[in-house]
């Protein structure tokens, strides 16, 4: 049974069905922050930036099958982004393709969840993404082969905001307007943090939608903390009838949801004290509650 | 020295017969005047090959042209994928392809796959150990316009690289032969081509190229020349010269390179009593020279050593047999070396 459409994002399973997508987002945070304290650190702000997105990604558009992470109908999604791994294994155990207890072997030896997402190692990890600027061309012969078997899968990739600085992006970029790539959505994560500081302050990609466009792609610019704005934006994505390809915009808050760690700057790479994680899961499970009893939007 | 080194006038040079030597172009072939040839054999044995193998598609960077791959474009238009002038993302797409279940023949040229793709061919191909073909024209020293197109180093680069399978033909008959057996082997593989009307010789000697396998084209009881590409038909026309001085050369063609057939190495070079000279069209560090000294100490046989490549340089431009010449890997170059070692 492949995952359902629709807002709700329902779907069967364990987790059950008809869960709204604002309770993915908070499960794929938690699920995130659980990991991030297994190690201590790690890319956290990334992963509850990202965690909407995903939220809409998989538990709204994508079409997949849990127990069989390779169907050959399955939605690609590629994480060019390597170390937001974190991320990703959140909602990949929200979509029952990871089991949940695995999540405390995160980083460790020997895990299927290393802190860089890696092919060979996880289920539902499409690519090994990390060395940054790799996934959009990777995405490109993904769906060169899709068409040549005349198979109607989408190719969504996740880059970073960092990664429109590598020329290959670029690249890439270009050659998938040529080849009039409908069936890839790329979405960008526009959080302006990278390793050295602001993005946009490290090498500005400003017009950002303009330069997709004059690359002859179809664009949407979206909050990406914003649940039905992204769903708006990944419909009009897939159900467009023209052939080019579709990159989402989105522009995220880094740490959405954790209040203090928003504040802190320089959040590339989170250290996170001990009893702050209980603090920070608490903070998402009050949210959460409060969020349900205004009857949630 | 000088960032102008070489940038002072010159007189026109002429060549033995008082002809005008000119740069050899990508599209000069490496073949002699006299020597009998075959045209584009990679790209004829890809559209025999794809006639059974409908998951094989070709895939270049704007040169096709130049690597012989236009032959399965025109037989198979909608099975070649043109990605423009652009090897990083050239790269990453037939991985991308190989993941869908295809089977990628990419053709760039060696230094732009080795040099500018190397991160895409190592993370998106060989690590995940993807069944993509890397095909390149221009290997070591096959064309006078210098540096920039000289891929002197590019098995070097390869050789440090997990799971790639590195060949390195000599002829028209191998580059045919070893199209379809890398296309029977599952994996990444990175194939140096000559391209054009490429030299036929191994035919004369009853040869057939199995992957992973070295072979004594000819034997000999005072050298063992052990070769690999083009190297391979300059020591056997060595030999043949050497002969004429009672100097009787055995040839060991190494076309694997990676893995190295190290079984068959060790016995040959174990035999005794033989010169050992390693030849090939590509720098003296990190190819196949060192690839054979590093077999030989690791197991003990010592004999008598030498190299012949490449030296550890930006090699000059100009006429394809004047540089050949000039580094030492023309056949006359070879003779001259083996004697001044005997």
């Amino acid at each position: 049974m492949s995952h359902q459409n629709g807002i709700s994002g329902g779907r069967h399973g364990a987790h059950g069905v008809n869960v709204s997508l604002e309770e993915r987002a908070y499960r794929i945070r938690r699920l995130a922050l659980r990991m991030g304290e297994v190690q201590g650190q790690g890319y956290i702000a990334q992963a509850l930036g990202v965690a909407d997105v995903l939220a809409v990604a998989y538990f709204h558009a994508m079409t997949y099958r849990p127990k069989d992470p390779e169907w050959e109908g399955r939605d690609r999604f590629l994480l060019s982004i390597g170390h937001y791994a974190i991320a990703l294994y959140s909602a990949l155990i929200e979509a029952e393709i990871l089991p949940e207890d695995e999540l405390e072997t995160y980083g460790g030896d020997d895990s299927r969840l290393p802190m860089s997402g890696m092919a060979a190692y996880t289920p539902g990890m499409e690519i090994t993404g990390g060395s940054l600027g790799h996934g959009l061309g990777i995405a490109i012969g993904f769906c060169l082969g899709l068409k040549a078997k005349k198979n109607p899968a989408f190719v969504y990739n996740l880059c970073s905001d960092g990664e429109l600085d590598e020329g290959s992006t670029w690249e890439a970029a270009l050659s998938a307007g040529s080849h009039k790539l409908d069936n890839l959505i790329a979405i960008v994560d526009v959080n302006q943090m990278q390793a050295d500081g602001p993005s946009t302050a490290i090498s500005n990609f400003e017009p950002l939608g303009p330069k997709f466009e004059a690359f002859g792609w179809y664009v949407e610019r979206v909050d990406g903390n914003d649940i039905p704005a992204l769903v708006a934006a990944f419909d009009r994505a897939r159900n467009l009838k023209e052939a080019r390809p579709r990159v989402i915009i989105c522009d995220t808050k880094m740490a959405k949801g954790v209040p203090f760690l928003e504040a802190r700057e320089r959040n590339h790479f989170l250290r996170v004290e001990a009893e702050e994680w209980a603090e920070a899961l608490d903070i998402l499970d009050k949210a959460r509650a409060v969020a349900l009893q205004q009857g949630e939007a | 020295m000088s960032r102008l080194s070489k940038y002072t006038p010159r007189k026109v040079q002429l060549g033995p017969n008082g002809e005008r030597l000119k740069t050899s172009a990508m599209i000069a072939s490496i073949a002699g005047v006299d020597q009998r040839t075959a045209p584009a054999p990679f790209g004829h044995a890809l559209v025999e090959l794809a006639k059974s193998r409908p998951e094989i598609v070709g895939m270049t960077a704007d040169l096709s042209k130049y690597t012989d791959l236009f032959v399965f474009a025109k037989a198979y238009p909608e099975r070649f994928y043109q990605m423009g002038m652009a090897e990083g993302v050239l790269m990453s797409a037939a991985a991308g392809m190989a993941r869908e279940g295809f089977t990628p023949f990419v053709t760039t040229y060696a230094v732009f796959a080795a040099r500018r793709a190397y991160d895409f061919i190592c993370m998106a191909i060989a690590e995940e150990n993807l069944d993509v073909k890397i095909c390149c024209a221009l290997p070591g020293l096959t064309t006078g316009y210098g540096p920039s197109h000289q891929a002197t180093e590019d098995i070097a680069i390869f050789r440090g690289l997990p799971n790639m399978t590195i060949i390195d033909p000599c002829d028209a008959l191998e580059i045919e032969q070893a199209t379809h057996a890398i296309a029977a082997y599952k994996g990444p593989v990175y194939m140096r081509l000559l391209r054009g009307n490429v030299p036929l010789v191994l035919d004369e000697y009853g040869y057939t190229f199995e992957l992973g396998k070295a072979k004594v084209v000819r034997d000999g009881r005072d050298v063992l020349v052990i070769s690999s590409g083009l190297m391979t038909m300059r020591a056997l026309e060595a030999a043949k010269a050497l002969s004429a001085d009672n100097v009787d050369v055995a040839v060991l063609h190494v076309p694997t390179i990676k893995p190295l057939d190290t079984e068959t190495i060790l016995r040959e070079a174990g035999k005794g009593g033989r010169l050992v000279v390693v030849a090939e069209n590509h720098t003296v560090v990190g190819g196949l020279g060192e690839a054979v000294a590093g077999t030989l100490l690791r197991a003990g046989v010592a004999p008598k050593f030498r190299q012949i490549g490449l030296p550890d340089e930006f090699l000059d431009a100009g006429a394809l047999p004047t540089l050949h010449d000039r580094y030492g890997i023309s056949t006359g170059a070879v003779i001259r070396q083996i004697k001044g070692w005997l």
